[in-house]
């Protein structure tokens, strides 16, 4: 336990002192946020204001962004002397891993704050009590926590950090085909289903439903489904690419 | 323990595909002494330290480090041992104490004691200065000063440093030996890679030659040195027929000869005595010997010695010339 909270202080101060990766990982979404709700948000109908209904969605994105970085830390470990270092001193995987994990997590809430602040600086108004609330940011801290191990598992798998950055590319891409931007049924017949069953839009139809006080449905079992499912499998699947890679 | 050695080794193997990088190394190592595994690249010293540090699993044989079975009782060793690699393993964004910190911590200190642990390890390897600046601005030779105190936080009984000073500049060498050679002065076991003969001969109190992943041979530095010569004196003919006549008659003395030069090497103590000896020799009629030259032997001399084939490692020296060796 306590070698986890020294790799959690660690992950945390190499993080801070990523002022690049930190700033990009903030800014991108909210210029995103902007973009989409000033240029795009004009033509795209929600039957809502248009920051209302993107808010969750680039909190998302954001989150996409922030935790990918982990993967890149989680690579650069892999490939400097450090982890034989922390491997001859008996320190386990899950503690070096935890330590970017709960990094990422600390990142991304910071963000998170940050998108919400300027999102009611420019008209958004969602109308959820305190339990409402609470329960949307426990859906997206969970999310974060997923696609976080996700990253690490990723970070393990590709073979240098830039392969491990390409990732970021993809996780950001991922709300795009979901009901992030844009309702689903205004999509093409043909990516209506995917858009429909990805995780992504289970995670952002909860967190709308929550902040909005709209019907909730099965959108909550399925985000929390997903999400469980994703840290399971990459908690297990980061166990045995830590065995092959430090072989 | 059961014995009274720090490292002990017998038979061990390990195979990457096809491929044998180890093949049946014994070792024995005598705590508080420094030993040096000697090798060009491939030899398979980087194999041997990780298995011995518990980081790399081995298919035969058995080793025991500080008296702990390093497959049964990986965690007792990890307890005792540290590892300093050929890549530097210190965090970059973090400054130079904050790494100490965080190792001591690691290491089992509490906060307190992490802190106090840090400080007397940059006053003792002279980090004062740069401590508190991010390693990212370290030179080379700063690096490995810290990646070597990092090692000594949790005070191991056993060190491995896996070519600790390939890479260094001349100058940041000679420091990293003065630092090693202090290590095994205050009574801790050090196993060192390398492929450097001089180095090995200044650091260590036993060498164990490794070539395609068996030991070769073993002993004191003298001993080994004993089989090569102090010197290696190269003699370099007129022509062709003095070469061969002179290569005829030192016959199992020559230790290396290069037919496109027209030159042989020979072993021999240094002292003048015997290499005028030599020249006369070689030259009676004092007309077709043209150049000789005295130089310290190389690993590839000990090789052709011990092996009868030079390391075949070309990369071998470039890397001693980049290094400016």
């Amino acid at each position: 336990m306590s070698d986890t909270l020294t790799m959690v202080e660690r992950g945390v101060r190499l993080s801070a002192r990523n002022v690049e990766a930190l700033l990009t990982a903030v800014f991108l979404p909210i210029m995103l946020m902007l973009l989409f709700v000033y240029l795009f948000g004009g033509a795209i109908n929600t039957g809502t204001a248009y920051v209302t209904y993107v808010v969750p969605g680039v909190l998302l994105l954001c989150a996409g962004f922030g935790a990918a970085m982990t993967a890149v830390s989680v690579s650069q470990d892999m490939t400097t002397g450090i982890v034989d270092r922390f491997r001859s001193m008996d320190i386990p995987a899950a503690s070096i891993l935890a330590g970017h994990v709960v990094a990422s997590v600390a990142r991304n809430l910071i963000s998170t704050a940050l998108v919400f602040a300027v999102a009611f600086g420019i008209g958004f108004r969602p109308s959820a009590g305190p339990v409402q609330w609470l329960g949307a940011v426990g859906v997206l801290l969970l999310f974060i926590v997923a696609i976080s191990w996700l990253s690490a598992a990723v970070g393990l798998l590709a073979r240098s950090p830039e392969a491990a950055g390409g990732f970021t590319f993809f996780v950001s891409f991922l709300p795009y085909p979901s009901s992030a931007f844009v309702p689903i049924d205004t999509m093409p017949g043909w990516l209506r289903g995917f858009a429909t069953n990805q995780p992504v839009t289970s995670v952002i139809e909860t967190m709308r439903s929550l902040l909005l006080d709209l019907p909730l449905g099965a959108s909550p079992w399925r985000a929390v489904g997903w999400c469980v499912g994703i840290i399971a499998a990459s908690v297990a699947v980061a166990g045995v690419l830590f065995r092959l890679r430090t072989r | 323990m059961p014995d009274n050695q720090a490292i002990e080794a017998v038979g061990l193997a390990k195979s990457y595909g096809a491929t044998k990088v180890l093949d049946g190394v014994d070792l024995a190592v005598p705590p508080g002494t420094v030993f040096s595994l000697l090798g060009p690249n491939g030899a398979g010293k980087t194999t041997t330290v990780r298995i011995l540090a518990t980081l790399t699993r081995l298919d035969g044989g058995r080793a025991r480090v500080a008296g702990y079975d390093v497959v049964g009782q990986r965690r007792e060793v990890r307890r005792r041992i540290s590892l300093t690699g050929q890549h530097t393993a210190v965090d970059e964004p973090q400054t130079g104490e904050e790494n100490l910190r965080m190792i001591g911590r690691l290491a089992g200190l509490s906060r307190t004691a992490a802190r106090r642990r840090a400080r007397e390890l940059v006053d003792e390897f002279e980090l004062g200065d740069v401590a508190g600046r991010r390693v990212a601005t370290y030179s080379g030779g700063l690096r490995r000063r810290l990646d070597l105190a990092a090692s000594l936080v949790g005070r191991p009984e056993v060190i491995f440093l896996d070519e600790p000073t390939t890479g260094l500049d001349p100058r940041s060498r000679l420091a990293a030996w003065q630092m090693i050679a202090g290590l095994a002065g205050s009574g801790v076991t050090v196993l060192l890679t390398t492929q450097y003969l001089e180095e090995a001969d200044r650091l260590a109190d036993r060498i164990a030659v490794l070539d395609g992943g068996r030991v070769v041979a073993a002993g004191s530095p003298a001993e080994l040195k004993a089989q090569v010569g102090d010197q290696r004196l190269d003699l370099e003919f007129a022509d062709v027929d003095a070469f061969e006549a002179a290569a005829r008659r030192l016959a199992a003395r020559v230790i290396r000869r290069d037919e496109t030069r027209r030159c042989l090497g020979v072993a021999t103590d240094g002292s003048a005595a015997q290499v005028r000896g030599l020249l006369d020799e070689v030259d009676p009629d004092r007309g077709r010997l043209t150049r000789f030259a005295m130089s310290a032997p190389t690993l590839d001399d000990v090789f052709l010695a011990l092996t009868g084939h030079p390391t075949g490692a070309g990369e071998d020296n470039a890397m001693k010339e980049a290094v400016g060796v």
